[in-house]
């Protein structure tokens, strides 16, 4: 045990001062010294819990999504009905059980109206994102495949992705996280945030702008007492406006989306003071907006914001410059967020916020406070413990140990893993491995030198018999934590991590490293006896 | 310097002559562990229960009105509210739970965190917010589903590692002292009905952790005495074992105890729930190891000849040869 080849120690060395190189910035960070900017910087990310910020869970609704895709197919269907020369008659539509069907009036018509609905069925990928079923000689069934609706869902959650992140870019935070999680779930982490109401606001938001004539002579009513018509679709009022509660009946078709904004400004209407938003459209919807309101001047017209009516001016005069402004009953906040919303576009599914852990910045700060001086305190005490039971062993011990929490900081900074709450039981875990590993070998020490070993074959015994138990005990340990990996969800995996990792640097600090001093120590003292 | 030492040498406590009655109280405690999780069910946390948790500090008072505010939040309509001091004397921690029913309905969590935030900042003033957690019901149901599952799939490794590297008795006895651990820590907190919450589920990570490697030091000894001890009785052999590595264990636990007890007291207050779960471990982390995974051996039959190497077909030639066989 003696032999320590000069290779082997050089490697030792190099290893262990690479690992605490690396915690380096990381340690820095909390101080006024700056690490050279020429150097590496690689820096343990302190979880939103510790470091304080915002973390918002959203999911989309992939059934919206169908929903959403089947009724897209039905205008596209009535649409190339309408455009056939001559037009194809086609009735009783319907959208039920996920499927759209049809019936033609005229079997005549079987031939043409497949040929108009094969380019809409096709989509862009090689594979068909529709099936085309004839259930009855006249009545035809369109369903959307498994991988159409797949590909559905997938474009729409990458949209939406996007969408979010100029959201959250326009907010002005540093350094959001956005990423997509899962089939249907957008992970959105703000380090630092100050108003998590604001955020949560703005990605609650799906911002789909309508503009609906409203039907003739129709007066706002509880939905119960509008009458239902084809072709007429009633909307409620948004909360907050004077006709909360509200309904009114708008013309389904020929109205106008919002997603042809160039631009979106909250602002102020000199009037009244109240809070506005203006809004600018891009050359084709400028040009709709205005044919719009150039043929129904006098008649009053529904602004619709994700489904709910925020106003229903009167077009007083025709619109021709590309441009309107939105009134409600808004805040300066929410017209500022309905703007933002507006110009990063709106949400291709609406999103729900189903998980949100926001940390103040002072808690965070008072944590790591508290926590460090609570872990000062208990190392010193663990220090004491183990020079005054193992002497000089137990100053090897605590050397080791040292460089064991520098080391793990160091690793996870490399790979540059997140330091959470349950982070810091898997550290804690991690020193008791270490100082277990120690305690063990330097019992067995004691044990082979009552039975009455020289000096040097107990601390051989010692090492190599405590190393069986130590190794089962960091394999066994090891699997759990791979599968706690596998199979745990946040913060079970940030324990896991930290467990792992810091296996590795408790074997190799409190055997390898106590090792090759003790090696050494013996080598050039050759003691006659031992005091441990 | 004369060294400290904790456990006299030669020491030789009895231990496995109380098995029977500490198996039987262990047992037991196991039993109402879990007739206790399952009657009185564990005060699940918005991990797991879904809804809200907002962590408050009145800056402008020396001390937060939680009876004024238990009575403003229960009037909300969303039930009773678990309102508790967290950290100094003017900062709380109030939480409010979906109510039942609401579990699958979406936005349900986001809502009640909006109201109950909004109606504490319309009645007081100079309110920092802290930090508010809110979890809606179907992620606190896959928070709970992927616990259990991440729970047992390690324990269950463990128990198939140890098998292989032991004998299978060791296995069934390293799984028997994982289950009374978890069990005793999920009674204790069914008992005193402590929040569980996610952080809780890394504690008892952790306590498994170390009660294996308390199983795993005191079953080496076991080992390695079942080889060199052939014709010793078990349980002698087991008390061997136990005393042989006392020294061990009463020290690693104590180190563990000195770091942990500072944490306890002068931790920062999030992380007390985790650190007492911890603690409480290590005490029964260390019993187990002695208590229960040891004599459960005497029972499940370890055989002496275990790890002894089998006679090889060669082996027993050159016996021959030398004219033993």
């Amino acid at each position: 045990m003696l032999e320590f080849p000069r290779w082997k120690k050089i490697w030792l060395w190099a290893i262990t001062l690479l690992a605490v190189a690396a915690a380096i910035p990381s340690v820095l960070s909390s101080t006024n010294i700056t690490w050279p900017s020429a150097l590496p910087q690689p820096t343990v990310n302190l979880g939103l819990d510790l470091a304080g910020g915002s973390h918002i869970l959203l999911e989309a609704d992939a059934k919206q999504v169908m929903a959403q895709r089947l009724e897209n197919m039905d205008e596209a269907v009535r649409a190339a009905f309408r455009n056939a020369e001559p037009r194809i008659r086609a009735g009783d539509y319907s959208t039920q059980g996920g499927e759209l069907s049809f019936m033609l009036n005229d079997s005549a018509d079987v031939d043409r109206a497949r040929e108009e609905l094969l380019p809409l069925i096709a989509g862009q990928g090689l594979t068909n994102e529709w099936t085309l079923v004839f259930t009855d000689e006249t009545r035809l069934t369109l369903s959307q495949t498994e991988d159409g609706a797949e590909e559905a869902v997938t474009q729409a959650m990458d949209s939406a992705t996007e969408v979010v992140r100029k959201r959250i870019d326009a907010l002005g935070t540093r350094e959001p996280t956005i990423i997509r999680q899962g089939d249907t779930r957008i992970v959105v982490q703000v380090p630092g945030l100050q108003d998590p109401e604001q955020l949560k606001a703005l990605l609650g938001q799906t911002a789909k702008l309508e503009f609906k004539l409203v039907a003739p002579n129709a007066i706002a009513a509880p939905a119960s007492e509008i009458e239902t018509r084809p072709g007429i679709q009633v909307y409620p009022y948004a909360d907050g406006t004077p006709q909360q509660g509200l309904s009114m009946p708008v013309v389904r078709l020929g109205g106008i989306q919002g997603d042809s904004l160039t631009e979106a400004k909250s602002g102020v209407n000199p009037q009244d003071n109240s809070s506005v938003v203006n809004i600018t459209f891009d050359a084709q919807g400028g040009a709709k907006f205005a044919k719009l309101s150039t043929e129904n001047v006098g008649k009053q017209f529904a602004i619709i914001l994700d489904g709910k009516i925020i106003s229903a001016p009167v077009f007083n005069e025709p619109i021709l410059a590309g441009s309107a402004q939105i009134s409600g009953s808004f805040t300066p906040e929410s017209a500022y967020s309905l703007a933002i919303s507006l110009q990063s576009g709106a949400l291709p599914v609406d999103l729900t916020i189903v998980e949100e852990r926001t940390v103040g910045p002072d808690l965070g700060a008072d944590s790591i406070k508290s926590g460090m001086l609570a872990l000062m305190v208990g190392a010193v005490a663990v220090i004491a413990l183990m020079i005054f039971s193992y002497g000089r062993f137990g100053v090897y011990a605590t050397i080791a140990l040292f460089f064991n929490v520098v080391m793990l900081l160091g690793i996870m900074a490399v790979l540059n893993t997140t330091l959470t709450l349950p982070g810091i039981a898997g550290f804690v875990l991690t020193i008791g491995a270490a100082v277990d590993a120690n305690v063990l070998i330097n019992e067995r020490i004691r044990e082979e030198r009552k039975r009455g070993r020289r000096v040097i074959a107990a601390v051989e015994n010692g090492y190599k018999e405590a190393s069986r138990a130590i190794y089962d005990a960091n394999i066994t340990n090891f699997i759990a934590g791979v599968l706690l990996f596998l199979f745990g969800s946040g913060p079970v995996r940030g324990f896991a991590v930290v467990l792992i990792l810091g296996l590795f640097t408790s074997v190799f600090t409190a055997v390898v490293l106590t090792r090759m001093w003790v090696a050494g120590w013996l080598r050039k003292a050759r003691p006659q006896d031992l005091n441990v | 310097m004369r060294l400290l030492k904790l456990v006299p040498d030669d020491t030789n406590i009895k231990f496995l002559r109380w098995r029977m009655p500490f198996y039987v109280v262990s047992v037991f405690l196991m039993i109402a562990s879990w007739a206790l999780v399952l009657t009185q069910g564990l005060n699940y946390g918005v991990d797991f229960a879904g809804g809200q948790e907002v962590r408050l500090t009145f800056e402008q008072r020396e001390e937060a009105p939680i009876v004024s505010l238990r009575e403003q939040i229960g009037s909300l309509g969303y039930g009773e509210p678990v309102i508790q001091r967290f950290g100094a004397e003017n900062q709380v921690s109030i939480r409010v739970r979906l109510p039942e029913g609401t579990e699958d309905t979406p936005g349900a969590a986001t809502a009640i965190g909006d109201t109950v935030i909004k109606s504490i900042e319309s009645t007081y003033e100079g309110i920092r917010r802290d930090g508010n957690d809110t979890v809606s019901g179907k992620v606190a149901s896959e928070f709970r589903e992927k616990a259990v599952l991440a729970l047992l799939a390690a324990m269950l490794a463990i128990a198939l590692y140890i098998w292989i590297r032991f004998e299978w008795q060791f296995g069934v006895g390293a799984l028997f002292a994982l289950a009374h651990d978890v069990s005793l820590t999920l009674g204790f907190f069914a008992l005193f009905q402590l929040e569980f919450s996610l952080q809780i589920i890394a504690a008892i990570l952790a306590i498994i952790g170390y009660s294996l490697n308390d199983t795993i030091v005191v079953y080496d000894r076991i080992r390695e005495n079942l080889k060199k001890y052939r014709k010793m009785p078990l349980p002698e052999l087991l008390d061997l074992s136990v005393n042989e590595t006392l020294a061990r264990t009463v020290m690693t636990s104590l180190t563990l105890l000195v770091a942990l007890l500072p944490l306890l007291f002068f931790g920062p207050a999030s992380l007390f729930g985790m650190v007492a779960a911890i603690t409480l471990g290590l005490f029964v982390g260390t019993y187990s190891s002695v208590y229960m995974a040891a004599p459960i051996l005497i029972w499940l039959g370890v055989d002496s000849n275990s790890f002894v190497p089998e006679e090889t077909v060669a082996d027993k030639q050159e016996k021959m040869a030398r004219g033993e066989g």
